[in-house]
């Protein structure tokens, strides 16, 4: 059932932060300045696979303005996981880093610190350090690492397999593939892909007057930093606070906690004065975390009349030198065996490995740009073969409203995924250039490609789903709105006012946002991850907004107004007859009330932390037409269009934002973004914005976005998750679109230019 | 955050050369886009001593002098290279390398002399210099010379200015445009804000009466460690028909004058087959008058 919709929710009202970051007075964590503020600089390791015999720090800290070197030597030897996993989850294992280490397990890897009285100082400092390798030979492959006879390189972890577990076996897929008139196999690899998001990571950090350490931080994710920087130094996590400013973008990278226990052990290395750790980018892109590169097999069977009747296959993926997210994003990779396409049978294993490289850990979509890539190739190649329209194929076997996932019971309650396909067919007018690009021959050939996806908003139930939300009503009527998962630059602020605009009764403008989150006083809410923020946080908001909807109601009923509560609602600022509508009192007049009334003190505030049992699955599609350069192996994007099934929007605007945004990023993951290793060192070659190569707003094409605004009844606005969907279909539909022009199937991205020119020369085309 | 030992500012040419003689150890700083992230990746700062240069108007603007030869400060940012009536012309490839280099802010800033003073292969104005035959007017306290762009470079990252000197104009020669035609091809793997994996810049003179190339001058970046051109490819050129097949031939042997390796940025081989079809390319923009993509 569809709720009736107020005014708020499906308008573009203006952005809660617009102002304020237009104007320059939004504070991210490097603009707020505590006086005597020293500066942080991680030493880090040279050598991709060595032991730290020695550090010789002498005559850095004869260096004036030196304020402390620590090292492995000094911090807890408290191993804890860099990822904001929940608590309740057993990763035992995952819990694989140290502050500092004595074993480098990439080029980059931190082994100490400096903290000087300037940048300029903790940097010669860091210069002047002698370290002593014990070097080991480094796995620089997934190959590599399997084939390595040790040691590990986490001890326990045999042959450096960080995890097999959770493969998923349903139905009879021998009897499947023997059923099958045809079978398809095919390996799939993805590259490494950095978030690079605006704001470096950065934090600092103090102790207070109560020793306590007040951590200032860029993350996604403050409550969790508090717990695992509690964890990391083994102290309570209550004499830790972590506050979050402003924050310019994470994509999952500031899912992890990372700066934080650094940063906490530096202030503790002097006493508690300020430090601050400010990533440069070139340092963001070798000590942070990347999305997991990762090989996918695939192995089809389909029936006569176009079945697909099973699918098998098997999740490699690249960890690096740490956990991080470590095999979660190989399991949602591995998803899309089963919550796809639906099959009599399925057999999908997985394995994640540790390597010598920099880490691998959540990036928006986590695991699913992989899994789609490969899938959505892979099906592509299917229909290819056997000359079946590509789209009806999908549709035909894609999963449908009422499927339950056979590996965990969710429920599809909304399924919009063919609508997103019609509606994409149409705006790049598929039918007609398919017919008009038949049988080209020239240098530049164009071609028409599609991909579809299913994603999971959340991660229920997988883990507990808690949203924190609290609302304080002033005289005038307005509120105040506390959340406790994090604005990150995505819009959830002013997404979460209008939903409790919505329920309220009252204008967007009377609902006063409190973006930064503050562990000591803000709701507790697990962050901003997922796709869930609009959905989980969204519902605590809503049941937060009624609450004190119900609470100023009564109060007018029982003391400004003629009416039994049961007939009263708010509208427009009013308390109204909800019969017929009229205005019984406005609301100021009655919050005011509310707190000079003589013989009547209740509080009209709501502090609510939800728990969601629920999790809804998001569609969408990617239709586009590209040029292949068969002289030059460029690749140029002519239009593309993403159509989204999220349900209800709640913000137009915000969300068309979003998912542009994500289809950039999906443009740089299909064609050009990719960090590079040197083969024997493992050192990062393309760290810094010149040689890794994210598209300017020059690459990237006028993107086309659409929604099919289907219904999400678990959701707290008929809403489902549209933060990481846009990543997911348009690699895979560019690889469509190029095998569509050039008749080659690139199993590999980016299909950077060098990369395209050396298949085509491979498939005699050159 | 930078912490040099020393920096002058000054608006005299007189003055920055007098300076340069008693100081040679100083560094030049024009518009500081090479200069200031060598200084942030590596350099001991507090060892570095500046000589900022940017506004000597001596420097600055671009002229045709009285016998016909264009002059270029040493100072011209590449936005007013892009804008200059003079040269969209004149030397039009000069232009659209301009267009080409970084974002509008650093074209703001970035000038040609240190484009060209800073000696890397991928600078991107100067496989048109090479093209043109320009020259480079050299100046110290006491002397002046004029030295061929082709003798300029010396390695990556070495130029031929001697102790005390500084770049002051580049004069590209009338014999060098006029009655010449131009086109230069950026390959890079963005549209912006990246360097190029191949520069290609032509400069041809077509004798109207045979469809020939009368004269034909191919500059490269990054074909080698330094700029260079493709003489093999130009003496072939003079006399051969303005055709397919002609231009075919001319950029086979483009390849021959080439020096192109393999980094983890491009291999050699690539980097040999994008030499012949860019110089193929730049080349067929004449004959269907259709010019290509790869710089837009
Ligand atoms: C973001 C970014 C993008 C870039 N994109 C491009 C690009 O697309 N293409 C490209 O070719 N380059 C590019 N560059 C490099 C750089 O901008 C250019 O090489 C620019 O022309 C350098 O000029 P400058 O005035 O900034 O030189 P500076 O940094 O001031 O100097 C460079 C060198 O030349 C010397 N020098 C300068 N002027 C003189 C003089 N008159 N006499 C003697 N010596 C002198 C200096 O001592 C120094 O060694 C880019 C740089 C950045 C930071």
């Amino acid at each position: 059932m569809e709720e009736k919709s107020n005014k708020v929710v499906g308008t573009s009202p203006r952005r809660k932060d617009a102002k304020a970051k237009v104007m320059g007075k939004a504070k991210y964590t490097a603009d707020i300045y505590e006086s005597g503020m020293l500066v942080g600089k991680i030493l880090r390791s040279e050598k991709a696979y060595a032991y730290i015999r020695n550090i010789d720090t002498s005559k850095a800290e004869a260096l004036p303005g030196v304020e402390a070197i620590i090292s492995y030597k000094d911090v807890p030897k408290i191993p804890y996981a860099l990822q904001a996993h929940q608590f309740s989850l057993d990763h035992a294992g995952q819990e694989d880093h140290l502050i500092f280490t004595d074993k480098a397990r990439f080029v980059g890897d931190e082994i100490g610190a400096v903290i000087a009285i300037d940048d300029l100082t903790a940097k010669k400092a860091l210069s002047l350090i002698e370290v002593e390798y014990e070097e080991l030979e480094p796995s620089l492959t997934i190959e590599a690492a399997l084939a390595s006879k040790g040691p590990w390189i986490h001890e326990g972890r045999e042959h450096n397999i960080l995890s097999d577990l959770w493969g998923y076996e349903d139905g009879d897929v021998d009897k499947a593939f023997t059923e099958s008139a045809h079978v398809f196999e095919g390996t799939y690899d993805t590259g490494y892909q950095q978030h690079c998001h605006l704001e470096n990571h950065v934090s600092y950090a103090y102790m207070d007057s109560e020793d306590r350490i007040v951590i200032v931080s860029s993350t996604q994710v403050p409550h969790v930093a508090r717990r695992i920087v509690g964890q990391a130094l083994g102290i309570p996590w209550g004499r830790i606070r972590v506050i979050k400013p402003y924050v310019g973008g994470g994509f999952g990278n500031k899912a992890d906690v990372r700066l934080e226990p650094i940063v906490a052990a530096m202030t503790m290395a002097v006493g508690g004065r300020p430090v601050i750790l400010d990533f440069s980018r070139e340092e963001c892109m070798i000590g942070t975390a990347n999305r997991h590169a990762m090989r996918i097999k695939i192995k089809s069977g389909v029936s006569e009349d176009g079945k697909l009747k099973v699918l098998q296959g098997e999740v490699l993926s690249n960890a690096g030198g740490y956990a991080s997210h470590g095999h979660s994003p190989t399991l949602v990779a591995a998803g899309k065996f089963v919550n796809m396409y639906e099959t009599e049978a399925v057999k999908v294993e997985n394995r994640t490995i540790y390597t010598n490289l920099p880490i691998a850990g959540a990036m928006r979509g986590y695991g699913t740009p992989q899994g789609v890539y490969a899938l959505e190739s892979h099906v592509e190649d299917i229909v290819t073969a056997l000359g079946l329209d590509p789209i009806t194929f999908r549709k035909d076997n894609f999963i449908k409203e009422n499927f339950v996932n056979p590996a965990n019971g969710m429920i599809t309650h909304s399924n919009g995924v063919r609508e997103c396909m019609d509606r994409g067919r149409e705006l790049i007018d598929w039918d007609r250039k398919k017919e008009l690009y038949k049988n080209q021959a020239g240098p530049k050939r164009r071609g028409l490609g599609m991909a579809c996806f299913s994603y999971e908003t959340g991660i229920y139930p997988i883990a507990k789903e808690l949203g924190g939300a609290r609302i304080v009503m002033n005289q005038d009527g307005s509120v105040q709105l506390m959340c406790g998962a994090t604005e990150i630059g995505q819009g959830a602020d002013t997404v979460l006012a209008q939903i409790a605009a919505e329920v309220l009764g009252i204008p967007f403008d009377m609902v006063h946002m409190i973006s930064t989150q503050d562990t000591d006083i803000t709701p507790f809410d697990f962050g901003a991850y997922a796709s869930r923020q609009t959905y989980v946080t969204g519902l605590a908001v809503k049941r937060a907004a009624n609450e004190v909807k119900e609470k100023i109601l009564r109060f007018a009923a029982d003391e400004i107004v003629d009416l039994p509560v049961y007939m009263l609602d708010l509208q427009d600022a009013n308390i109204v007859n909800k019969h017929n509508g009229q205005v019984m009192a406005p609301l100021d007049k009655v919050a005011l009330a509310s707190f000079y009334q003589v013989d009547r003190a209740e509080p009209t505030t709501s502090d609510v932390i939800n728990n969601a049992p629920v999790n809804a699955y998001s569609y969408g599609a990617t239709f586009t037409e590209v040029e292949v350069n068969m002289r030059t192996g460029k690749i140029e994007i002519l239009e593309i269009f993403n159509v989204h099934d999220s349900g209800k929007i709640i913000n137009r605007q915000l969300a068309e934002g979003q998912v542009e945004g994500g289809m950039a990023q999906a443009i740089g993951q299909a064609l050009s973004e990719e960090l590079l290793m040197h083969p024997t060192t493992g050192k990062t070659l393309n760290n810094n914005l010149l040689d890794y190569k994210l598209p300017t707003i020059m690459d990237v094409p006028d993107l086309g976005v659409d929604f099919i605004e289907t219904y999400e009844p678990t959701g707290p606005m008929g809403n489902k998750g549209l933060g990481e969907p846009p990543t997911m279909s348009p690699a895979p539909a560019i690889r469509n679109a190029v095998l569509d022009a050039t008749g080659v199937a690139f199993n590999r991205i980016p299909m950077n230019p060098q990369r395209v020119f050396e298949r085509l020369k491979q498939e005699g085309l050159l | 955050m930078f912490d040099v030992k020393k920096y002058y500012d000054v608006d005299n040419l007189g003055v920055a050369l007098s300076l340069l003689s008693k100081e040679p150890h100083l560094i030049v700083i024009a518009g500081g886009t090479d200069v200031l992230i060598k200084m942030q990746h590596g350099w001991n700062q507090e060892e570095t001593e500046l000589l900022g240069i940017n506004r000597i108007a001596e420097l600055k603007g671009i002229r045709m002098l009285d016998n016909g030869d264009i002059e270029i400060g040493a100072l011209c940012n590449f936005n007013q290279i892009e804008e200059d009536a003079t040269l969209q012309e004149n030397i039009i490839p000069l232009v659209e390398a301009a267009a080409s280099i970084g974002g509008p802010q650093i074209r703001n800033v970035a000038t040609i002399g240190g484009n060209i003073c800073n000696g890397v292969t991928s600078a991107d104005s100067a496989s048109t210099l090479f093209a043109y035959d320009a020259k480079l007017k050299l100046s110290t306290e006491r002397s002046e010379r004029i030295v061929p762009i082709s003798e300029f470079y010396m390695g990556p990252g070495k130029v031929a200015l001697e102790s005390g000197e500084l770049l002051t104009h580049i004069i590209i020669p009338k014999e060098s445009y006029e009655g010449y035609q131009g086109r230069y091809i950026k390959f890079a793997r963005r549209k912006a804000m990246d360097i190029a994996t191949l520069g290609v810049s032509v400069n041809y003179r077509i004798d109207e009466a045979s469809g020939c190339f009368e004269d034909l001058r191919i500059g490269l970046g990054v074909a080698g460690p330094t700029p260079l051109r493709c003489i093999e490819a130009e003496e072939y050129a003079r006399g051969t028909k303005v055709s397919e097949e002609g231009i075919a031939g001319i950029a086979g042997k483009a390849v021959l004058s080439s020096h192109a390796r393999t980094s983890w940025r491009a291999s050699k081989e690539y980097r040999e087959h994008l030499i012949e079809e860019l110089v193929a390319e730049a080349l067929l923009s004449i004959t269907d008058g259709v010019r290509g993509e790869e710089d837009e």
